[in-house]
Order: structure tokens, then C-alpha cells, then sequence
């Protein structure tokens, strides 16, 4: 929690700090934008090490998408049209978000249907205890009659 | 209780299923190439200085239309890229076939050419890399067959290999040339 508001706190800090200096506004913008191109960058997948997202990734490749991705938002771009950018060219493999579409609704719904799948499963086995279980008292009741 | 040979033999089957599932991902290439977005679409417009004469530019896919052309992705510190260079050069025989180069990130791309030969109809220098992403490229080599209309209709990343060549990249070459 204290990592995750540590980032904001010092952004807060500085853009604080800087309300005082000549030109607060072009300062505030560039945290801004620095702050869009990270969110930006952490959504992204790195294709030279796909393990990792462009923001964590120090592959040369993935550098120069992050300056490239910079580039666009200051010059205006808004966040979609940079995923759409990457997406076009590296496909939609670097979104760590899949879009939702025909070849993707396994990714989206499979582990739903799994889900069902289990409580389906789950609910027979609990069934078949319980009959199970009352068959054990019955015998167990029948013991005791003929006893 | 009904069929508890079944029953009893599951786990097992399951174990089975989950083994073979498991051996058959082993099997799979481990680095298989991306597949890339870009196929049948239009390749991206650039332009960019040749690499052993900066002062003549070059511009394709505009400048190739009506002709099937081959893109090859290389650089001077690609490794592999100078395994392929052979088959480059027995490619630029093949008629009707304009190879052109992109130098990616490169400042020794003309020594390079220089010294091994030089294959391409037009080697161009991307300096920055910025054509190489336009084109998706995330590794050197990269090959790419356009037809006449200028769209992207194969795409081969790593190096080239003569096996490739023959069952892949010229019969393709060949069939658009018809089209």
C-alpha cells in the first residue's frame, strides 16, 4: 500500500513544488503524460522478452517503443489510439488486455465455463456422499433393529 | 453404486490425459515466431537514404508498385544475418524479384556490404528503427514477400534458410508474379 501511494505522493509533492516556479502548467502536463505513458507502458507486452511489460522491460526494442509511445501522447494521441498503434503492427499478442472478440472468447469465457464445470462436478460428488452417508445410517438402523 | 471400475480407473485416465496433453506442449517449438497483424495488408509507406549513397533516396512501396519485392530485415551486428547473406545473394538471382534491404539500426551497414557483397536492388538505412516498426520488426532477420499491390503476404522472422526458400518464399514469389 505505502509502494503503491509512494508513486503519487511524490508526483503530488512535485507538481506541489513547482505551482511555484515560472512555468507550472507545461511542468504539471509532462508529469501528466509521464504518468499516461507508464500506465500505458504496463499494459503493454515487450515481444523481445515476453514475459515482460514494455515499462519493465530494458530490451533496446522496448526503449524505443516507450520514446515512441511518449512521442504520440505529446503530440496528442489519446491512450486507445497508442494501444491500437502497438497492436497493428506487433498484434493484439502485446495487449495484456485481449480485446473480446471470436477468437478470443476462450480466453475471456473459457475459465468460466471451467468454473461451471467444477461446481457441476462438485455438486454430483456431494450428492453421491450424501446418499451414500444415508445409506450408511440405514444400515446402520437395521443393525440396531435386528440386534 | 454404479460402475465403480470406472470410477476407480479415472484418476488415472485423467492423470493419462493430462500427461500426454503435457508432453505434447514439449513438443511445440519453444520460440515460435509471432504471427504477425500485418499480413494482406498494405506495407507501410517510407522512405529512407540508401546506405552506400545517403544522398539517394528510396521509397517504397510506391516506388515497387507492380512488382513483387522482398523486404530483408538485417544489420551489420546481426549474427545470423550473416548465415542468411548467401541465400540472399542466390535469391537476387531469381528473375523478377527486387530484394530490397532495411539496415536496421545500423552505422556499419556499408563496411558490411562492402565486405560480404551486396545483394539488395537497394539497401536502406533505418537508423532509428522507426520503419522497422512499422513493419512489427522485433528481431534481426525479418523477411517480408509483398506482391504488386504493395501488401504484406508473408512474413519470416529469424534467418532465411535454403529448405525455406525452395518449399515457401519462391513459390509464393513465383504465384504472385502470376496473380
Amino acid at each position: 500500500m505505502l509502494k503503491f501511494l509512494k508513486f503519487p505522493i511524490a508526483l503530488l509533492l512535485a507538481t506541489a513544488c513547482l505551482a511555484a516556479s515560472a512555468q507550472p502548467l507545461a511542468e504539471a502536463d509532462t508529469a501528466r503524460l509521464e504518468q499516461r505513458a507508464l500506465h500505458l507502458a504496463e499494459q503493454l507486452r515487450c515481444v523481445v522478452c515476453q514475459n515482460q511489460t514494455l515499462a519493465d522491460s530494458h530490451a533496446e526494442l522496448a526503449q524505443d517503443l516507450k520514446r515512441e509511445l511518449r512521442a504520440q501522447l505529446a503530440s496528442g494521441a489519446s491512450d486507445q489510439a497508442v494501444l491500437d498503434f502497438m497492436a497493428q503492427r506487433y498484434g493484439d499478442f502485446v495487449l495484456y488486455r485481449p480485446p473480446l472478440k471470436s477468437q478470443t472468447w476462450g480466453l475471456w469465457f473459457g475459465p468460466l465455463l471451467l468454473l461451471l464445470l467444477g461446481a457441476w462436478i462438485l455438486r454430483g460428488v456431494l450428492r453421491q456422499a450424501r446418499a451414500g452417508a444415508s445409506v450408511e445410517d440405514d444400515d446402520e438402523k437395521l443393525r440396531k433393529v435386528r440386534a | 453404486m454404479k460402475a465403480p471400475a470406472i470410477r476407480r480407473a479415472l484418476p488415472l485416465a485423467l492423470f493419462l490425459a493430462l500427461a500426454v496433453l503435457l508432453g505434447w506442449g514439449l513438443q511445440l517449438e519453444p520460440d515460435q515466431p509471432l504471427p504477425t497483424p500485418l499480413l494482406g495488408k498494405a506495407a507501410a509507406q517510407f522512405e529512407l537514404p540508401l546506405v552506400d549513397a545517403p544522398e539517394q533516396r528510396f521509397a517504397p512501396p510506391r516506388e515497387l508498385r507492380g512488382q513483387v519485392w522482398l523486404l530483408n530485415v538485417w544489420a551489420s551486428w546481426c549474427e545470423p544475418c550473416r548465415a542468411e547473406h548467401p541465400l540472399l545473394k542466390e535469391l537476387a538471382q531469381e528473375a523478377g524479384v527486387a530484394l530490397i534491404g532495411l539496415n536496421y539500426k545500423d552505422a556499419q551497414g556499408a563496411e558490411w556490404l562492402r565486405q560480404h557483397g551486396n545483394p539488395y536492388r537497394a539497401a536502406l538505412l533505418d537508423r532509428e528503427g522507426r520503419v522497422g516498426m512499422d513493419y512489427g520488426v522485433y528481431g534481426v532477420p525479418e523477411t517480408f514477400v509483398i506482391d504488386r499491390e504493395g501488401r504484406v503476404r508473408l512474413k519470416h522472422a529469424g534467418p532465411l534458410s535454403a529448405a525455406l526458400l525452395e518449399a515457401k518464399i519462391l513459390p509464393l514469389v513465383r504465384s504472385l508474379r502470376e496473380e
